[in-house]
């Protein structure tokens, strides 16, 4: 199944501006949403914080309601074994597939260590990766 | 009798017959405030004319203009021209640009005011079967009672519910079964955000079906905005509080607003010469008021940017109309030299359909170079996780600006509910130049 490969990642526009930050992640904590992985991306006056988070589909309404804009994006999660290359491998693939990863960001947990990639085709990209033999991430991992 | 008509002999006049009426009335007036009223005597006096020079209606154009500065040397009752005894209400004007201003009323002034806003209401449809909810501010601003009154003379059932409280508003309003509201444009579009944000649908969940919008500028991209997102009828209102407050509006046709004419005689002149335009043309609004007694108007120059259409509009009335005001002579910016108007800036931002409905328009100078800086909300949906999307939306909203301002702008994308919203009148332009 493809589809338990494919994680629900939240995306949320954040002006940039002294305290915008501060004021979502409070508005999170307050929220009960606890982030697993993210990323913040910018450029001159805003930015977009790419989280992974518990039961996104609950956390999404849960954000929406107090007004802030969230977007829902699936991305695919690369377990990364302690050696070296195993980026390589799996961009390698995709690379050969023809599938553009617009962006990617690494996660270090306790049990795992990873890295979420957004891709054009995320259904594709993850039998391709699979077949290539490359581990992926469930969503029930995080 | 046709109920979209409130007074259909004198709206339907023949043309000759209301240039006759006009000059006339206009006549009389200058006739008597040459006789009665110190400041007007003087005035026409420096000026080398006097009543019998008017010979004709365009005649009119050898009188001096008035202007707001007078209201001002002159406040506040100096250019009164009826004892106080005979001035039954005062109205402070809101003072956009500058000292507030004071209009006093008789009696016949505050009967007037009522006339000209139960034709104009008629002329939309509104009537004895509807419930108008008057979100003007009441008080010394003039929207709010005048919209009051206008209402409840055509019959209407009037909900006096001022500015505020958005919620409890429209609580009542579908309480109420209210069919017509009357505000600001940018009160309007707040109501419909809470509208939206507690799940309230107007066409499913209310009976409002009419928007009564003025007292601030706004421009056709919002009209077509305000009725897709709330699925109600937008009409634009004019007045100011000189000419009495909000008076004329659409009618059906939605082509221009009926300036009614036995009432006003309305001018458009080019703002530098001072010259009298041709029908159609644009330039700035100047007002006689053909039946005021506590405050008289004599070409005032409004300052209101717009033409004055003198065809016969194809809902039958005769007085003529003028175009959506495009602007103020001085709400004028002056970025590096190129004349903007913020109407401009609204009608452009407007035409890209991810642009939310709140902006802001700042103008800074560093060193010797003034630079433009327009905040857009997003709308939500239109929010892409990708930088490079955002970017590009960005661009091309510079680039819609650029097209019709002909000035390099730089614009900053907000999420929604960032933006100051406004209760009363919006002010959207931030200037932080010391020129």
């Amino acid at each position: 199944m493809p589809e338990q490969n494919v994680i629900i990642q939240l995306s949320i526009f954040v002006n940039n501006e002294p305290g915008r930050l501060a004021a979502i992640a409070r508005t999170l904590k307050e929220s009960n949403v606890n982030m697993k992985a993210f990323n913040l991306a910018e450029s001159a006056e805003f930015g977009i914080l790419r989280a992974i988070v518990d039961d996104p589909e609950e956390s999404f309404e849960k954000i929406r309601q107090k007004g802030i804009i969230v977007k829902k994006t699936q991305v695919i999660g690369i377990v990364i074994n302690d050696a070296p290359g195993s980026l390589f491998e799996a961009a390698d693939v995709c690379g050969r597939e023809g599938i553009n990863i617009e962006y990617g960001y690494a996660y270090a947990g306790k049990n795992l260590s990873a890295f979420f990639i957004r891709v054009d085709e995320p259904l594709r990209a993850v039998e391709a990766l699979k077949k290539a033999g490359i581990e992926l991430v469930k969503g029930t991992d995080i | 009798m046709d109920p979209m008509f409130w007074n259909h002999d004198i709206e339907c006049m023949p043309k000759e017959e209301l240039k006759r009426l006009q000059y006339s009335s206009i006549k009389n007036l200058v006739t008597k405030l040459y006789s009665s009223n110190a400041f007007y005597r003087h005035k026409m006096d420096s000026f080398d004319v006097e009543p019998d020079d008017i010979r004709s209606l365009s005649d009119v154009s050898k009188l001096p203009f008035m202007t707001k500065q007078e209201f001002r040397d002159n406040y506040p009752t100096k250019m009164f021209s009826v004892p106080n005894t005979d001035v039954v209400r005062y109205h402070v004007s809101s003072g956009t640009t500058g000292k507030p201003t004071l209009v006093g009323y008789t009696r016949n002034d505050l009967d007037y005011w009522t006339e000209a806003l139960a034709r104009s209401l008629s002329s939309i449809g509104v009537g004895e079967d509807d419930t108008l909810q008057v979100s003007y501010g009441y008080g010394l601003f003039t929207g709010g009672l005048g919209l009051h009154y206008g209402a409840e003379r055509v019959g209407a059932t009037v909900l006096p519910a001022s500015t505020g409280s958005t919620e409890r508003q429209l609580e009542l309003m579908q309480d109420l079964d209210v069919t017509v509201i009357a505000c600001t444009p940018s009160y309007f579009i707040h109501m419909i955000d809470v509208a939206k944000d507690i799940g309230i649908d107007f066409l499913r969940d209310t009976k409002l079906r009419k928007a009564v919008l003025g007292a601030e500028p706004w421009s056709e991209g919002m009209r077509k905005r305000i009725e897709e997102y709330s699925g109600v009828r937008a009409y634009d209102i004019y007045g100011t509080s000189e000419l009495a407050g909000p008076m004329f509006t659409e009618c059906e046709e939605r082509n221009g607003i009926h300036i009614c004419g036995d009432i006003a005689y309305m001018e458009a002149i080019d703002p530098q010469s001072g010259e009298v335009l041709e029908p159609g043309e644009k330039g700035e609004l100047v007002v006689t008021m053909l039946k005021k007694e506590a405050f008289p108007l004599v070409r005032y120059r409004i300052r209101d940017l717009s033409a004055v259409c003198d065809d016969v509009c194809p809902c039958g009335r005769s007085s003529p109309r003028i175009s959506r005001i495009s602007g103020r002579s001085d709400d004028m910016l002056i970025v590096r030299g190129i004349n903007v108007f913020p109407s401009q800036i609204e009608y452009a931002l407007m035409q890209v359909p991810q642009v939310g409905n709140q902006y802001m328009i700042q103008v800074t100078r560093e060193g010797a170079l003034d630079n433009m800086v327009v905040q857009v909300e997003i709308k939500p949906e239109s929010f892409s996780d990708k930088v490079e999307d955002m970017i590009l939306l960005r661009s091309h909203i510079e680039s819609e600006l650029k097209k019709y301002l002909n000035l390099g702008v730089h614009v900053e994308l907000k999420a929604p509910g960032e933006l100051p919203r406004f209760d009363g009148k919006a002010s959207r332009v931030k200037d932080k130049r010391s020129l």
